[in-house]
């Protein structure tokens, strides 16, 4: 089902976006650094008040919003929360974000909200359910949302669909987009002993809205093989981006999102984070112009 | 299918000593425990890391140990009713009063309660407060059986011990002196835009709590009677720290 459209979400700029931390607040208004969008938490903006709206404020002023959910829990088994629904779309009347994503994960359960992406097995049970929660969300939200490929540390054995075509699946019958998470990738790649780089190859990219790049941690499981942490406390390690360059070969630029959001550094740390990724980005571009004039 | 192995996976993420749910592999055709730690740890470290960031002073004033231990057992009983993380911990400070192993620290709890209050006043609605202009113009003769609506922002807080210079004393890097200690009755407010913790003079905060608990003005004067109680004077100091949203006549006055 194609979702009406009541309040078509511009698309992000293909620049490097940043996620948007209240220690930077300040920095960002005073010095008004070139970027090309912020990023917030939806769930941050939910207050009735304060300071955090009069700064979303003022920044959505000057720069594209990216909205991005991470509590809607669309990979439940059970019903959406009417009430979060609600709330997305208030915050998303109020700001006009150009984008609005959420995750292929869940986060309630009858015992609360458990703050954490949590996995869900692939099947046609599962791929009926999130379908129908995206369908809903779109149509209360009024427009397309990104769906983004979750990092996960074990798999189920009930799974019959493939990662990708389950996304693909969900884009099919939604006529929703999808953010690639280029980290998880790496992250769930190493996990389950895949190789990230096919990852990136049968993805579709053309129905790729966003790009998401943050660090990962290091760890071993039980039987001492790799295990990598989708961590967001980091610098982008340099095998994500290396597949991130590649990502962009085949996707062409797209909004790019470095998230940070724990240990987050001080604004010039994660501005020159960003400015690492508009070079890409500009050497995407400039690559696949050099290739126009030459054919 | 899928609610049953949803719900068996929720279970024994939140105990600790549950079994590898069924179903649960790896790439290897295995399960392995340590790989569902990653989630049991995931959820009670972002839980226990909302309380941290919500109660700085509170994790000061005992030691991270005890704090990360307390908040893992508050995170055990209590999830989150939303996923508007910045009100989780809202019945932290009433755990904490009933918490054994933080007896030794009885003020501990009132502190948490002005933590909690900062945030709720952070985020509060920005409902213009009652001015002194809309009090001025109030005719004399209703101004006694008057009622003040709370601001939004505001919460009060009565503490046996100086819970506000306990708080105060904790802000900046090196623990400052302490103004006091005595028994505090602390306002949160958001006057403007920034969150202000204010510790009442004494006359005061009886008068503050007697409106707070939705008492008359004239009344409220009354309880805090005493020679060197200057009614328009504290009334002026609150009503400036932004404390109420507005006045509603006592319906049954005469």
């Amino acid at each position: 089902m194609t979702p009406k459209m009541t309040s078509q979400t511009d698309r992000l700029p293909p620049r490097a976006g940043l996620g948007l931390k209240p220690e930077h607040y300040a920095d960002i208004l005073d010095s008004r650094p070139d970027v090309g969008f912020f990023e917030v938490h939806a769930e941050n903006y939910m207050g009735d008040g304060g300071a955090p709206h009069r700064y979303l404020e003022a920044i959505t002023e000057r720069y594209p919003l990216s909205l991005h959910g991470v509590g809607l829990s669309i990979g439940a088994a059970g019903p959406l929360d009417k009430a979060h629904l609600a709330r997305l779309k208030k915050l998303i009347e109020r700001y006009r974000p150009h984008s609005f994503s959420e995750h292929l994960a869940w986060s309630t359960h009858d015992e609360g909200f458990l703050n954490d992406l949590l996995p869900l097995p692939y099947t046609d049970e599962t791929l009926e359910r999130v379908a129908a929660h995206v369908d809903e969300a779109q149509e209360v939200l009024g427009c397309r949302m990104l769906l983004e490929n979750p990092s996960t540390y074990i798999l189920f054995q009930e799974s019959t669909i493939d990662e990708i075509d389950f996304l693909a699946a969900v884009a099919t019958r939604t006529g929703c987009g999808l953010l690639l998470d280029v980290n998880n990738v790496m992250v769930s790649a190493v996990n389950h002993k895949l190789d990230p780089l096919a990852y990136i190859d049968r993805f579709p990219v053309d129905l790729v809205g966003e790009i998401h790049l943050g660090g990962y941690d290091e760890t071993v499981d039980g039987v001492g093989d790799r295990l990598l942490i989708d961590a967001h406390g980091s610098a982008v390690k340099s095998d994500v981006f290396l597949l991130y360059e590649h990502t962009l070969s085949r996707s062409g630029p797209v909004a790019t999102l470095v998230e940070w959001d724990n240990d987050v550094p001080d604004f010039a740390n994660l501005f020159a984070e960003g400015q690492r990724v508009d070079a890409a980005l500009t050497a995407e571009t400039a690559r696949r112009n050099l290739r126009h004039r030459a054919a | 299918m899928f609610e049953a192995t949803q719900a068996a996976f929720a279970r024994a993420l939140l105990d600790p000593r549950a079994a590898l749910p069924d179903g649960v592999t790896t790439a290897r055709g295995a399960g392995d425990p340590a790989r569902f730690a990653v989630y049991r740890n995931n959820v009670f470290v972002s839980l226990t890391g909302g309380l941290a960031k919500r109660f700085p002073i509170v994790r000061r004033l005992v030691d991270e140990e005890f704090f990360a231990g307390m908040a893992r057992v508050y995170a055990g009983l209590n999830k989150p009713s939303s996923p508007l993380m910045f009100r989780y911990g809202d019945g932290f400070a009433d755990f904490i009063a009933g918490f054994g192993p933080a007896d030794g620290l009885p003020y501990l709890a009132d502190v948490a309660r002005i933590e909690a209050a900062w945030t709720v006043a952070y985020h509060a609605s920005d409902d213009s407060p009652l001015g002194i202009d809309e009090l001025a113009a109030l005719a004399p003769e209703l101004l006694s059986d008057a009622k003040l609506a709370i601001h939004p922002a505001a919460t009060i807080i009565r503490s046996r011990f100086p819970a506000g210079s306990i708080w105060e004393a904790h802000q900046g890097n090196v623990v400052a002196p302490m103004r006091s200690t005595n028994a505090e009755t602390v306002l949160v407010v958001r006057p403007r835009q920034e969150v202000c913790v204010r510790i009442l003079p004494e006359h005061d905060a009886t008068f503050a709590e007697a409106l707070f608990s939705g008492e008359t003005l004239g009344r409220a004067a009354g309880r805090a009677y005493q020679p060197d109680f200057d009614f328009g004077a504290a009334l002026v100091g609150l009503v400036s720290l932004g404390a109420f949203a507005g006045i509603a006549q006592e319906e049954e006055a005469t």
